[in-house]
C-alpha cells in the first residue's frame, strides 16, 4: 500500500468510526462526542498554525469567540436565520484573523505569543465592556426553535451529532489535503528553517499570513458551530483558558499530525470528565499533563506513534 | 471632593499600585533578562506569596505585626525555593527551549493555582495589616489672604499604604545595589550577557539560573505579601498582576531593569488615575492593545534592547 | 569577446554606521563561467554576496540580473528569478528527510507535479552521490554530506546563477576533490559564483577571479592575471608565508 493510500485509509476510517459510534455508544457518550468533534475542529485549526507552521499563538480564543459571537449576535440581535448567521460568524473570524495576522506576524517567537495573547485579552475585555449586548460572562442562549439548518433540527441529539460529524469530516479532510499539498509542505519548511525556505524562493511572509487566516477561520467556524449546536454563547470562551485548551489538545494528541487534534480532545475531555468527579480543581490535571508532556513526550500521542512506528502518517 | 484632591488621592493609590507592580514586574524582568525565559506562572508565585502570608499570620497569634513580619520573611523564601525547584526539575531538563518552556510554565500555572484551590479554597481571605492609622491629607485652596491649607473630607491615606511605598523603594534599591555592586550581581550580569563565555570562565550557569528564577519568584511573593493586607488573598489573584507585569516589562523594554521601573511607575499611576475617572474595563482594553502595538511597532519598548 | 553578463553591480555600497563594509563595487559576472570571489577575512565578501541575493539591503548602488535591475526585489523574489544560494554555515532542513529537502527546492518550480519532483530529486541526489541516503534525516548526516545536500538543493532549482558561500569549509580532502569535480561538471550549465578561501579549489575551478580587499575590488581577471598581480600578492596571497 502506498503512503497516500495509507493516509486515505486513516482519514476515511476515522470518519467511518465516528459515524458508526453514534449507533453503538450510549447517549451520554454520543453527546460528548458531538462536543468533542466541534472542539476537534478548533484543535485542527490551531494545529494548522502551531503544528505545521510552527507558530505558537496564545490568543486563538479570539478567533473562536469571533465565530461564536458573529453567529450568536446575528441571530439574537438581528434575528438572522442560521445560514446567513454562519456566514457572518465565518466572515468575522476571517477578517479578524487577517488583521491579527498582519499585525502579529511582524513579531516572532516570544513576542508573537505575547501579542496574540494581548489581542485575545483585549477581545475578551471588549465583550465584557459591551455587556449590554453580549451579556458578558453570563452569556446568552440561542433558542432551540432557531437552531435549524437546511431543515435539520440541530438541537436534537441526532441532528447535532451528524452536523458535528459533517463539520468535522469536512475540516479534517480539507486540512489533511492541504498539509500534504505543496502549500502545506512549504509551511512545514518554514517551521523547520524559515531562512532556508526564504532562500529557496518562497515568500515566507505571505505563507505565514495565509496560515494564520486559515487557522483563524477554521477556529471561528468551530466557535460558530459550537454556539449553533449547543445553543449558547458566553465570554468564557474568549478567555485565556480557551486559548490554552487547543495548545493542550494539540500537544497531547500530537502537533503536526492530522489525527493528533482529535485524539488530544478525546483524551483531555475524558481526563477532565473523570477528574471533575473527584475534585473541582480538575485543571490541575491539565497542568500536570502539560508538564509531563513537555518533559517526556513533546511529540504527543500520535507524534510518538509516527516517530516510532507509522512513519508515513501525515 | 473636588478635582484636585480627587487627583491627589488617585495618584497616591496609583503610587501604591506602582510600588507593588514594580516589585512584581521586576521579578519577571530579571528572569527574562538573565535567562530569556517567559514565566507564565509568575502570577501564581505572586498569589502563593499572599496565601502563605495568610497561613503564617493566621497561625501566629498576638499582634498582627509579628505575624506580618514573619510572613514577609517566610513567604518569599518558600516561594523562591519552590521556583528554584521547578527550574531544576523541569526547565533545566528541557534546556529552556522557548516553546517547551512556555508550555511547562503554563502547566506550572495550573498546578500551583489548582493545588491552592484544593487546599486554601475558593474564598478570599483577609489579612490584618500590621498597623493602619488613617492619615488625613491636606489640600490647598486659594482664597482671600493667599493659600490656605484645609483637610478635604475623604482625602486620606493609611499609614500602611505609605509603608508599602517605602518598603518597595527600599527593596528595589537593595536589589539595584545587589545587581550593580555585588559579586552575585556581577555573575548575574555576566551570565545575561553571554552565558557560554560565563560558563567558560567557571560561572556555574545552571546554578545561577536556578537562583535567578527563585529570586524572580521571590520578588513577586514580596509584592503580594505587601499587598495582601490591602486586598485579600484569593487563589485567582495572580491573573491580573501577571498581565500587568507583562505589560510593564514589555513597555519598559524586555531585558531593561530601569525600563521596568519607569514603566511600572507610568502604568501604576495611570492605572490608578484612569480607573478612578473612567471605566476600569476600558482602561484595561487600552492598556492591553497598547502593549500589543508596542511589541508590533517598537519591540524594544522604552529602553530595552532588541531581542 | 565579453560574454553576456548574467549579473553585474554598479556602485554597490554598504555602510554600517561609520563602517564601510562595501564601497562602490562595480562587478561583472560573465554568463556560463565559474567565478571565484576571494579576499582576506573581513574584506566584505559575505556582505557583497548578501546584497546580491537580497539578504542584506544595500545602502546605495544597483544590482542587475540578466539585464534587469533587481534592487527593489526582496530575497525570495530574486531567488525565484533563478538564483540559488548556499549558506556559509550549512543550512538545510535538519528534521526532514534528504528527499524532502531536495523536493522542497524543486517544488517551487515544479509545483504539485509529484512525478516530475520525484524524478528531479532522484537525478540531483544521484549527481552528488547521496541517492542511497534519500530517506535518511538530514540532521543525521555528517557535515560534509549536509553541505552536499545543500548543493543538491541548489541544483534542484535548475538555477541560472549558483552562489556558493565558502562551500569547502569544513570538508575533508577527499570531499573537496569530489566537490571540485562536481563544480567542473556544471560548467556551461549554469553560472557559478564561489566565495572561497581555499586557493587550490579556486585554481582548479575558476575561469575568473575577483579579489576584494577592505570592501573594494582590488583586482579582477583570469587566474593567471590575478596570480601575476603585485597588489594582490601583497595584500592577500602573501609574498612569503600564506596560501
Amino acid at each position: 500500500m502506498s503512503n497516500t493510500q495509507r493516509s486515505n485509509l486513516l482519514h476515511l476510517g476515522t470518519i467511518a468510526l465516528l459515524a458508526v459510534a453514534f449507533f453503538i455508544l450510549p447517549t451520554y457518550h454520543v453527546g460528548n462526542l458531538s462536543r468533542i468533534m466541534v472542539l476537534a475542529v478548533y484543535a485542527i485549526g490551531y494545529n494548522f498554525l502551531f503544528g505545521y507552521t510552527g507558530l505558537l499563538s496564545l490568543g486563538h480564543a479570539l478567533f473562536f469567540a469571533a465565530g461564536m459571537y458573529g453567529l450568536g449576535l446575528s441571530m439574537e440581535l438581528f434575528d438572522l436565520t442560521t445560514a446567513p448567521a454562519l456566514v457572518i460568524g465565518l466572515a468575522s473570524a476571517l477578517v479578524i484573523s487577517a488583521v491579527i495576522g498582519f499585525l502579529a506576524l511582524r513579531t516572532s517567537g516570544v513576542s508573537f505569543m505575547i501579542v496574540t495573547l494581548m489581542f485575545a485579552q483585549a477581545g475578551y475585555l471588549t465583550i465584557l465592556y459591551f455587556g449590554t449586548y453580549t451579556r458578558g460572562d453570563e452569556g446568552f442562549v440561542i433558542q432551540q426553535a432557531d437552531r435549524v439548518l437546511f431543515g435539520v433540527d440541530l438541537s436534537s441529539d441526532t441532528g447535532r451529532y451528524f452536523a458535528a460529524l459533517a463539520l468535522f469530516s469536512a475540516c479534517f479532510l480539507a486540512v489533511a489535503h492541504l498539509v500534504q499539498s505543496p502549500f502545506g509542505r512549504t509551511l512545514v519548511a518554514i517551521r523547520e528553517n524559515e531562512e532556508r525556505a526564504r532562500m529557496l524562493g518562497y515568500d515566507t511572509v505571505t505563507h505565514k499570513l495565509k496560515a494564520v487566516i486559515i487557522s483563524g477561520t477554521i477556529s471561528g467556524l468551530a466557535g460558530a458551530a459550537y454556539a449553533l449546536l449547543f445553543g449558547y454563547a458566553g465570554a468564557t470562551f474568549a478567555t485565556v483558558q480557551y486559548s490554552i485548551f487547543p495548545l493542550l489538545w494539540v500537544l497531547l494528541g500530537g502537533a503536526g499530525t492530522t489525527i493528533g487534534p482529535l485524539i488530544g480532545v478525546i483524551f483531555m475531555f475524558y481526563l477532565i470528565d473523570l477528574s471533575s468527579s473527584i475534585t473541582s480543581a480538575y485543571m490541575l490535571i491539565a497542568g500536570v499533563v502539560l508538564v509531563l508532556l513537555t518533559l517526556f513526550a513533546p511529540q504527543g500521542l500520535a507524534g510518538e506513534l509516527r516517530k516510532r512506528v507509522f512513519k508515513w502518517m501525515p | 471632593m473636588d478635582f484636585g484632591p480627587h487627583l491627589l488621592l488617585a495618584s497616591l493609590e496609583g503610587a501604591v499600585t506602582a510600588a507593588i507592580l514594580a516589585l512584581t514586574a521586576m521579578g519577571l524582568s530579571i528572569v527574562f533578562g538573565v535567562m530569556r525565559v517567559v514565566n507564565v506562572a509568575h502570577g501564581e508565585f505572586y498569589m502563593l506569596g499572599a496565601v502563605i502570608a495568610w497561613w503564617v499570620t493566621s497561625l501566629i497569634g498576638g499582634h498582627p505585626a509579628i505575624g506580618f513580619v514573619l510572613a514577609l520573611g517566610i513567604a518569599p523564601l518558600v516561594v523562591g525555593f519552590l521556583a528554584a525547584a521547578a527550574d531544576k526539575l523541569i526547565l533545566q531538563k528541557i534546556n529552556y527551549d522557548p516553546d517547551r518552556t512556555i508550555v511547562a510554565t503554563i502547566g506550572l500555572l495550573y498546578i500551583i493555582q489548582q493545588t491552592t484551590l484544593m487546599t486554601f479554597g475558593p474564598d478570599a481571605r483577609p489579612v490584618q495589616p500590621p498597623f493602619n492609622t488613617r492619615l488625613a491629607l491636606p489640600w490647598f485652596e486659594y482664597g482671600e489672604g493667599g493659600f490656605a491649607m484645609f483637610w478635604p473630607w475623604g482625602l486620606s491615606i493609611t499609614s500602611y499604604k505609605l509603608f508599602v511605598i517605602v518598603a518597595a523603594v527600599a527593596i528595589l534599591t537593595t536589589l539595584w545595589l545587589l545587581i550593580t555592586r555585588s559579586k552575585i550581581g556581577l555573575i548575574m550580569r555576566a551570565t545575561q550577557l553571554d552565558s557560554e563565555t560565563a560558563l567558560a570562565f567557571g560561572v556555574p550557569v545552571d546554578r545561577v539560573y536556578m537562583w535567578v528564577f527563585g529570586l524572580g519568584a521571590g520578588l513577586a511573593a514580596v509584592g503580594a505579601v505587601l499587598v495582601v493586607p490591602i486586598q485579600q488573598a484569593h487563589y485567582l489573584m495572580g491573573h491580573d498582576p501577571l498581565l500587568l507585569a507583562f505589560i510593564t516589562v514589555i513597555i519598559g523594554g524586555l531585558g531593561s531593569l530601569p525600563g521596568t521601573i519607569i514603566a511600572a511607575i507610568l502604568i501604576g499611576m495611570s492605572d490608578g488615575i484612569i480607573s478612578v475617572f473612567f471605566s476600569p474595563t476600558l482602561a484595561k482594553i487600552i492598556a492591553t492593545l497598547l502593549v500589543a502595538m508596542v511589541l508590533v511597532f517598537r519591540p524594544q519598548g522604552l529602553l530595552g534592547r532588541s531581542t | 569577446m565579453d560574454a553576456v553578463n548574467i549579473l553585474s553591480t554598479k556602485g554597490l555600497t554598504k555602510t554600517y554606521g561609520g563602517i564601510k563594509a562595501n564601497t562602490n563595487i562595480d562587478f561583472v559576472l560573465p554568463k556560463g563561467k565559474t567565478m571565484a570571489l576571494i579576499g582576506p577575512n573581513g574584506a566584505g565578501k559575505s556582505t557583497f554576496v548578501g546584497m546580491l541575493c537580497g539578504r542584506i539591503a544595500a545602502t546605495s548602488g544597483d544590482v542587475f540580473f540578466e539585464g534587469q535591475n533587481i534592487n527593489a526585489l526582496p530575497a525570495h523574489k530574486r531567488i525565484s528569478l533563478g538564483i540559488a544560494y548556499t549558506f556559509q554555515i550549512t543550512s538545510v532542513f535538519a528534521g526532514l528527510s534528504l528527499h524532502e529537502n531536495v523536493a522542497l527546492a524543486a517544488r517551487r518550480r515544479l509545483g504539485s507535479d509529484v512525478t516530475a519532483v520525484d524524478a528531479k530529486v532522484a537525478d540531483v541526489l544521484a549527481r552528488v552521490g547521496l541517492l542511497d541516503r534519500a530517506d535518511q534525516i538530514a540532521g543525521d548526516l555528517s557535515y560534509g554530506h549536509q553541505r552536499l545536500l545543500e548543493i543538491a538543493m541548489g541544483l534542484a532549482q535548475d538555477p541560472r546563477l549558483f552562489i556558493l558561500d565558502e562551500p569547502t569549509q569544513g570538508l575533508a580532502d577527499s570531499e573537496i576533490a569530489s566537490f571540485i569535480d562536481l563544480i567542473n561538471s556544471l560548467a556551461g550549465e549554469t553560472t557559478i559564483l564561489l566565495i572561497e578561501h581555499n586557493m587550490d579549489v579556486v585554481m582548479k575551478t575558476a575561469a575568473y577571479i575577483t579579489v576584494l580587499n577592505f570592501g573594494e575590488i582590488l583586482a579582477a581577471g583570469t587566474p593567471d592575471e590575478i596570480h601575476a598581480n603585485e597588489a594582490v600578492q601583497a595584500a592577500y596571497l602573501g609574498t612569503t608565508t600564506d596560501a
